[in-house]
């Protein structure tokens, strides 16, 4: 039996290249529009890029506050994009996935989103954007794979405040962080003072 | 006569560049693909296994192709986009002559040929033979280079051929020849896996090579550590173990600073050095007085971070180094890469799994194309145009007197020097932009406005085509078939995959044409590109870069092959080296000692910065192919000035605001991006655009004194804030060379 592949994130990794934005206009079934995001966390103080695909909850807010039940999940646990003739365009979605992941098109006034290239996985391939993605930061491997090549943490537990997410995508973490992330609003700044190994200034003055 | 015959933004309104956002066919192609093409990227040295779909002749999209081993169905955001080229609205589609005031018209491939084949001859009968040059391209395939040097020397009889390569690889080659005796990546890209310590040097790999991105990341989930040396925090710099912001031309200090703390710490190899080099004590003693302290001064680091750099490399059991055009494009760009080198044979760590050592070749047939005879010092083979039993194996090949062979000619920089002194008169140019990727634009395009005969080959109008007599519409490398040879000497096969739209032909057929209207058509008698391969093997056989037991069917069978390949039964030469045996006679690695010098160009007082250029991630080389692509267009439309917000504050200016950026000899008007990723005495701006937003306005016509190579990497420039600018120029799409 072959051990089934997995979504794994890993921002460290992540060059800011695009390839995963581009490739993802090319997939078959929304060609023409890219789904995924590739955030710039701050350009001014960092190259630092983090891309998000759908985390694919277990129990996907996007749908439970979905009020025309349009958001629908494929028995392996895929969420997919709304269905046309269900989605009112209310953007209820848009608002409430943590992650941020799902996009309202004005023109054809619907909601799409990452359904993990489901043309692809289905068909044993894999999805676009982990397939092109040159520093695979985006890969899509079995989690024996990842232990056996992979130095960080894999987690999919996360807790948003008081509500609890479980996803069927990974985000991988330095081996130290606690196996289930809490998201409480904004984290607090670099205390000031510290190295701040983003500022070119600040390596030509250390030593 | 050869100037541009209406204004810019009319040429631009005719010919572009216009961005193309919709593939052929339109997004939602009706059925299957007729067919899908297993190929290769068109773009950098890579060379990255792609698979394009066809439909009705046109290339409507793209598969990854995950069996092709170099990088597995990644793809950088070029690559995914490279199809959109096909079917554009500005390609070239039959040929066209200047007509003054009034733009380019059509005219017959007759009269286009015939033309140009008369130019050629009248300003050789007047002027002497060189004064007619060709200039042509390191995206060129084997196939296509080889038969340019041959047209230049048995059908053209001119000395004067060069190739953009000369901006891209000859520092890099220089050094390794010197030192190794060899021209080429020593090693497979695979043996980065098992290195110990990476040092990344001048290369800023998640952009201009991104698929080497996942070789360095996964060699550090191996436990590599990775060190970087670069004027920026470039993307790979942001999470490795050691990152030296090198002050822009101060290399050597950090090279033989390291060399030096590795000699007092006893982290040389001792035995390697005794058995398998020469040069040594020379080396040994130029880098004694280089104490962290003084290097420090020159690589304008803290000299704790030198320390730290030879801590990490020197007591290492497995190690391997990059370089690329960061050390590379300076006015001792050989001295440069000599020195880094240097450091990889005193560790002696090299031609073994998990040692050795790579420049990252930038052009796509960056390494293949400078070994077929298309530079101005080389015949076929990676021969030397100046040796006599070179000339005459090579003669021989050509069934032509040796004696017919010119010698060595003019390299790119002075080839325009010479067109601009009035030395050179006429040329010819295929695949290759002078106008936006030489430095001291100005210069070059005065130049070639002083040309009496230009007759170029492209697929679409670039910005130096705009000066040509006649244009002559080539072909796309999807168009056309034949072998490049990748960074990592793996010789690799470009498929057909669809015919030249309209009237545009293959450019090997352009070539074979003009050669025989110039009176040498039994010796380009070629009927295919493969015919062209075969002559390339017997041509290359006994050289260094030896193809001759390479075929098109073995490089299908097996994934490409790596030269060396003497013989048909030969496996190919994934690692050079093996053994301790180099490629000199004497089978030995030949140090070389280098002294660090300044700059060609050094600040003052009236120009007190730095100005360093180098590429972005979705656009590739002077633009013409990338600038035409939507969505490549969008990702980064127009470049920016990077400013330290240390240097913005002192010269009051805000993120976003326009600046001047003005040298010595010319200006551009962008916007600043100001960024901590940057050193404070520092710019950058990237060079891929024309006009009033070309780096290369700024840049200095310095060359190496040994490879030729500009000196992109410093010039000295203030820096002012600007109004917007409003003249028409600045009014045309940012692909053009305008503002978004």
């Amino acid at each position: 039996m072959i051990e089934e592949r997995a979504f794994f994130i890993d921002y460290a990794r992540c060059i800011g290249c695009q390839s995963c934005v581009q490739a993802c206009a090319e997939c078959d079934t929304h060609r023409g529009r890219s789904l995924i995001h590739l955030e710039t966390i701050d350009r001014h103080d960092s190259v630092q890029t983090a891309p998000q695909v759908c985390m694919h909850c277990e129990n996907p807010v996007c749908a439970q506050v979905c009020p025309a039940d349009a958001i629908k999940q494929t028995p392996d646990g895929v969420v997919q994009s709304s269905l046309k003739p269900r989605c009112i365009g209310c953007s209820n979605c848009v608002l409430a996935c943590p992650f941020g992941v799902p996009r309202y098109f004005g023109e054809i006034d619907q909601m799409m989103k990452c359904d993990m290239c489901y043309d692809r996985t289905s068909t044993g391939k894999r999805p676009m954007c982990a397939t092109v993605c040159p520093s695979q930061a985006l890969a899509f491997i079995t989690l024996d794979e990842f232990r056996r090549t992979r130095g960080g943490t894999a987690i999919n537990e996360w807790r948003f405040g008081d509500h609890p997410v479980r996803t069927k995508v990974y985000l991988v973490v330095p081996p130290e962080t606690p196996p289930l992330l809490q998201i409480q609003g904004l984290g607090s700044a670099r205390p000031s003072g510290a190295f701040d190994r983003n500022d070119v200034a600040a390596w030509l003055e250390q030593g | 006569m050869a100037r541009p015959p209406v204004d810019i933004p009319s040429l631009v309104a005719a010919w572009g560049p216009h961005v193309n956002r919709v593939p052929a066919g339109g997004w939602t192609t009706e059925g299957e693909p007729d067919r899908v093409v297993q190929t290769h990227c068109c773009f950098c040295g890579q060379q990255c296994g792609i698979q394009l779909k066809v439909k009705h002749n046109q290339v409507v999209g793209f598969e990854p192709w995950e069996d092709f081993p170099f990088n597995r169905g990644k793809l950088c955001p070029k690559g995914v986009r490279r199809y959109l080229q096909n079917g554009h609205p500005d390609r070239l589609l039959e040929p066209l002559e200047r007509v003054d005031g009034r733009g380019f018209q059509p005219v017959t491939w007759e009269a286009a040929l015939g033309r140009t084949a008369a130019e050629i001859r009248r300003i050789q009968a007047q002027y002497g033979p060189d004064a007619f040059a060709v200039l042509t391209g390191a995206s060129l395939t084997n196939e296509k280079a080889y038969l340019m040097g041959k047209f230049a020397r048995v059908a053209v009889r001119t000395a004067n051929i060069d190739y953009n390569g000369r901006l891209c690889m000859v520092s890099a080659a220089a050094a390794s020849k010197k030192i190794f005796g060899i021209d080429r990546a020593a090693n497979p890209w695979s043996d980065l896996l098992s290195a110990e310590v990476i040092l990344v040097a001048g290369a800023n790999v998640a952009e201009c090579a991104p698929i080497t991105t996942d070789y360095l990341w996964e060699a550090r989930e191996r436990g590599a550590r990775i060190i970087v040396i670069d004027p920026r925090m470039t993307p790979i710099a942001r999470t490795v173990d050691l990152f030296m912001p090198v002050r822009p031309g101060g290399d050597i200090g950090i090279f033989n600073g390291m060399l030096h703390v590795m000699i007092e710490r006893g982290w040389i190899d001792r035995a390697f050095i005794d058995a398998h080099t020469t040069g040594w004590p020379a080396v040994a003693e130029t880098v004694a007085k280089y104490t962290p302290e003084y290097a420090s001064r020159i690589a304008g680091v803290p000299a704790s971070l030198i320390v730290k750099a030879a801590e990490l490399w020197g007591p290492a059991r497995t190690s391997f180094l990059l370089h690329a055009r960061g050390i590379e494009h300076h006015s001792k760009g050989v001295d440069n890469c000599l020195a880094a080198i240097n450091l990889v044979v005193a560790s002696g760590r090299i031609g073994r799994e998990g040692c050795g050592y790579a420049m990252i070749t930038g052009q796509g047939n960056g390494q293949g194309a400078r070994e077929q005879g298309q530079k101005c010092d080389q015949l076929p083979g990676a021969r030397d145009v100046e040796n006599p039993e070179h000339r005459h194996y090579i003669a021989g090949v050509w069934g032509v007197p040796e004696s017919s062979i010119p010698h060595k000619g003019l390299s790119a920089v002075p080839l325009l020097e010479a067109i601009h002194d009035g030395r050179i008169k006429g040329l010819l140019s295929i695949c290759f932009n002078p106008a936006v990727s030489l430095p001291d634009g100005h210069f070059i395009r005065e130049a070639l406005g002083r040309l009496e005969f230009y007759a170029g080959i492209d697929f679409f109008l670039s910005e130096t085509m705009r000066y040509a007599d006649v244009v002559l519409p080539g072909s796309l490398m999807e168009e056309d078939e034949g072998t490049t040879t990748s960074a990592e000497g793996r010789v690799i096969h470009h498929k057909k995959v669809v015919d030249p739209p309209g009237a545009a032909r293959e450019d090997w057929r352009i070539i074979c044409d003009l050669a025989a209207r110039l009176g040498a058509g039994d010796k380009f008698a070629f009927r295919s590109p493969r015919e062209i391969f075969e002559e390339l093997r017997v041509a290359s056989h006994g050289g260094v870069a030896d193809y001759h037991g390479i075929t098109w069917d073995r490089i299908d069978r097996e994934h490409g092959v790596f030269w060396p390949c003497p013989e048909p039964d030969h496996p190919g030469t994934p690692r050079l080296y093996e053994g301790g045996r180099f490629g000199h006679p004497d089978g030995r690695a030949h140090f070389q000692a280098v002294e660090w010098r300044p700059a060609a160009e050094e600040t003052d007082d009236a120009y007190p910065i730095v100005l360093t250029t180098g590429r972005v991630v979705s656009q590739y080389l002077s633009g013409t192919q990338t600038r035409r692509i939507g969505a490549l267009v969008d990702q980064y439309p127009e470049p920016r000035c990077e400013m330290h917000p240390r240097l913005a504050a002192s010269l009051g200016v805000a993120d976003g605001d326009f600046v001047r950026v003005e040298s010595r000899r010319g200006a551009l008007v962008v916007r600043a991006l100001v960024v901590k990723t940057i050193r404070p005495d520092t710019v950058f701006v990237p060079y891929h655009w024309p006009l009033g937003r070309s780096a290369n306005n700024c840049t200095v016509r310095a060359i190496d004194p040994v490879s030729h190579i500009p000196e992109f990497k410093i010039c000295a420039v203030r820096v002012t804030k600007a109004p917007p600018p409003d003249d028409a120029e600045a009014h045309l799409g940012p692909e053009a060379g305008g503002l978004a």
